[in-house]
């Protein structure tokens, strides 16, 4: 009897964690007749990729497209690189103000970015910078950078040191020891890390809406999917389809990272 | 490695000077426009007048902002008080599942975390549709005729709870996985022996698993408060803090001043005034993470 409370509620959260993202697939492959029926069907009784079609073609979608892609892997790559240096740095080497700096880091992680769109807009506008994808990704990078340091560093806490000293006394320079060694050991945490910084980065909304201002063609798809109702109107099958082509990236992506999604957390969160 | 190597600081170069440069001077710039008259001539030409604590004055004495500020507590606290104990319920339920359903549900709630903000705002528009959406058919089904043609976005306290239910729906699980990664770092050991002496699953909770977890919860309901507090793509796409304000928290109300008032001076006031409530909120809590 319990047995079946406890399965009933996990099949009622089931069901309403997953039916949000399940009826807009849905609602994109329905044709639109079934959309407009007075009584809804819950499954694909007659798919159709109308949608799609209809959202693809929409003006700049590839456009779009293209720009939040190269925005958000040019941001979430520059952050690796950066805080790899400076987790290195914080991990495993003793100096003069490390303290002062895990704490600014700590701090940086709660940064008020929406107090900041006015100054960094006119920052934009005096270094000429504005409408351009450089400037997004200079700030995409700053806002993923201060998590991506705090939890690269967890992970390089939990490899023991003592792997790198033994490859250098084994002959190793501290670089070869560290990509040989280290590096190998950290990729799920690379991984893990990109993960968050890419769902960021991909779902930035504010200073994409301040920095691009008159050139439409450096929006990004989460303004143009702000923007639906202005292409699509009504048409909820085109914007669930649009929102489809949003979402997909990142729900395969957390798919198939899942495991290491978890360990990253508490890499990051809990060792700090 | 101790003394004078450079190293360490050649690594951090590229952080400091990012950090400097994109963070701490716009927020040196944020604070310096909150203590000047800063509006659309002085954006253009420059040249902005300092007014010492005007905007501050101007805020504080009117109505609206404390409002605003009410509203903003209330919605931090409906939402994160619903987001801990839902996901508390989810982390103790999911060891408690057959393999199989653990891992359905891990994954839905995976996908549901994944889920980007504006594609989640947009379903949920179409989800609390007034004609055509699935919720007002349920809530009809189910014997609530008054939902037919319902517009849940006419009325503020509709609009309200609609965002508090997408707010919460996107929350819980990270919530609930985080907590959930922390349980199974406790040694099962010590809940059979708690059992043993005769404890009850409250007993359990309350004595064995919170005490364990203590620092993850403190964690975890700071990172929501500052989520929840400065969430501002989803009030913004969904109603943009109306219908009227009643949807306008501090974050909305910042942008809304700056972006269509053109009172970036206000707006900056908003905004510092918001980072100090947080700081204040949370440094407790930032204090006990940086110590551990």
């Amino acid at each position: 009897m319990k047995r079946l409370a406890l399965n009933a509620t996990a099949v009622a959260v089931l069901i309403v964690t997953i039916f949000p993202v399940y009826w807009m697939f849905l609602t994109a492959f329905k044709p639109t007749r079934d959309i407009q029926s007075d009584t809804p069907t819950f499954w694909p009784a007659h798919p159709t990729l109308d949608h799609f079609v209809t959202a693809v073609n929409a003006p700049g979608f590839w456009t779009y497209w293209r720009n939040s892609l190269l925005v958000t892997a040019g941001a979430v790559l520059i952050a690796l690189v950066v805080a790899l240096m400076a987790a290195f740095a914080v991990a495993r080497m003793r100096w003069r103000g490390r303290g002062a700096f895990v704490v600014a880091v700590f701090a940086a992680q709660m940064a008020p970015w929406e107090a900041l769109l006015v100054p960094v807009f006119i920052i934009a506008r005096d270094t000429d910078l504005l409408d351009s994808l450089a400037m997004l990704t200079g700030v995409y990078f700053m806002i993923t950078l201060p998590f991506t340091i705090v939890t690269l560093r967890g992970f390089l806490a939990a490899i023991p040191p003592e792997l790198e000293e033994a490859a250098q006394v084994d002959g190793c320079s501290r670089v070869v020891a560290f990509r040989r060694v280290v590096f190998p050991l950290l990729a799920p945490g690379l991984m893990a890390t990109s993960l968050f910084g890419f769902i960021t980065a991909w779902n930035e909304f504010a200073f994409v809406n301040v920095l691009i201002i008159k050139d439409q063609d450096k929006r990004t798809l989460p303004v143009w999917l702000s923007s639906f109702r202005d292409v699509f109107g009504t048409d909820w099958g085109a914007t669930m389809a649009a929102a489809s082509l949003f979402a997909l990236p990142v729900l395969l992506l957390f798919l198939f990272l899942q495991r290491h999604v978890g360990t990253g957390m508490t890499a990051g969160a809990v060792k700090g | 490695m101790r003394g004078r190597s450079p190293w360490p600081y050649l690594l951090i170069a590229p952080t400091v000077a990012g950090g400097a440069f994109l963070l701490l001077y716009p927020l040196l710039k944020a604070a310096v426009i909150s203590f000047q008259h800063f509006r659309m001539g002085e954006l253009i030409r420059g040249g902005a007048a300092f007014a010492g604590l005007e905007n501050y004055a101007e805020l504080l004495a009117g109505e609206e902002f404390w409002q605003v500020l009410l509203r903003t507590l209330a919605w931090t606290a409906i939402n994160v008080v619903l987001i801990v104990v839902l996901a508390t319920g989810v982390a103790l339920m999911l060891p408690r599942l057959r393999r199989g359903l653990r891992l359905a549900l891990m994954s839905a709630l995976a996908l549901a975390w994944a889920m980007p903000i504006i594609a989640a705002t947009t379903v949920f528009q179409w989800l609390f549709q007034s004609e055509l959406g699935v919720v007002n058919w349920l809530l009809v089904t189910l014997g609530f005729d008054s939902f037919q043609g319902y517009t849940w976005f006419a009325n503020g306290t509709a609009t309200f709870a609609v965002l508090v239910v997408l707010v919460v729906w996107q929350s819980v699980p990270f919530a609930a996985l985080t907590l959930y990664a922390g349980l199974t770092t406790i040694p099962v050991e010590l809940f059979e022996s708690a059992r043993i002496d005769g404890g009850t699953g409250r007993q359990v909770f309350c004595r064995v698993t919170f005490p364990m977890l203590r620092q993850l919860f403190a964690l975890v309901a700071a990172l929501e408060v500052i989520w929840v507090a400065k969430c501002f793509p989803q009030i913004w796409v969904l109603s943009q803090g109306g219908p009227g304000d009643a949807t306008t928290t501090l974050p909305v109300y910042a942008f809304k001043i700056a972006r269509v008032l053109h009172r970036y001076d206000l707006g900056s006031a908003v905004a510092m005034l918001t980072v100090l409530l947080l700081a204040v909120a949370l440094v407790a809590n930032l204090r006990r993470m940086v110590r551990s």
